[in-house]
């Protein structure tokens, strides 16, 4: 491929229908790109994650992707409310979404748990109040 | 398992695409999403009670081939549609979640759940 492909995403915070079509979008490049189909999944679930979190807790936000030769760089950021307690959230089942976003099958606490299952690395930095970033690295082997 | 005997065996109608020969080797049945987004199995079909699009965009990030809708339950035609672009089958059966589940387990497929 040699040279890196970056895609840039602004994501809606009021639409719900909506939300996921910056993960399938990316999903569509990673196929035609010819990534590993186990590579473009694992990439897809992480994001699509996120970008449910980003319009459920956050208002929306943007996300960046870099798709380089060996590695794909993902970048998740809001100005939402912030994380109080990383570790809190990080576990499984531990939720904090409102019941209608329960109603629509999300806010079950996987959230999270499942972007650090399906990603090599992830890293979350939040400030309550100010936002937060989420980077994750997947690596294509 | 193919798309067309789950078809048979839940008695169930087609809403949308016609590819019935695709091969299903597990199922999951669940209306959390973030519950079916956790586990990652090649085939699947995915059994639920919501018909919102984020349905579609979940078995989609799974590379789910067919979703079963119960109880009766038929998503919007832009729902729908989201499914055609995917080339994801759509069906619905009248028989609730659980009896659904427990037809399809019975005829010998299993839980994407499983490790």
């Amino acid at each position: 491929m040699g040279e890196t492909i970056k895609l840039h995403y602004e994501v809606p915070g009021d639409d719900f229908t909506r939300a996921g079509e910056a993960s399938s979008n990316v999903k569509k490049v990673l196929k035609q790109l010819g990534i590993p189909p186990q590579i473009t999944r694992k990439v897809a679930i992480s994001l699509y994650e996120g970008e449910i979190n980003m319009v459920i807790h956050a208002n929306g936000g943007h996300i960046d992707v870099e798709i380089a030769d060996n590695v794909i760089n993902l970048s998740l950021k809001d100005d939402g409310p912030g994380i109080p307690d990383i570790s809190l959230a990080m576990k499984e089942g531990w939720s904090t979404a409102p019941d209608n976003v329960r109603s629509l099958g999300f806010g079950a606490g996987m959230g999270l748990p499942n972007m650090k299952k399906y990603t090599d690395e992830m890293r979350i930095e939040s400030v309550v109040g100010k936002g937060t970033d989420i980077f994750m690295k997947v690596y294509i082997k | 398992m193919t798309v067309n005997d789950i078809k048979n065996i839940l008695d169930a109608e087609i809403i949308c695409c016609d590819d019935l020969e695709k091969e299903v080797h597990t199922a999951c049945g669940s209306d959390m999403m973030s519950d079916v987004l956790a586990f990652v199995k090649d085939q699947s079909v995915l059994l639920t009670g919501l018909i919102n699009p984020q349905v579609i965009r979940t078995a989609e990030m799974m590379d789910m081939v067919c979703i079963v809708f119960v109880r009766g339950k038929e998503p919007d035609e832009s729902t729908a549609q989201l499914a055609k672009d995917h080339g994801i089958v759509l069906l619905k059966t009248t028989h609730r979640m659980f009896t659904a589940c427990g037809l399809l387990y019975a005829n010998g497929l299993r839980g994407s759940c499983d490790e």
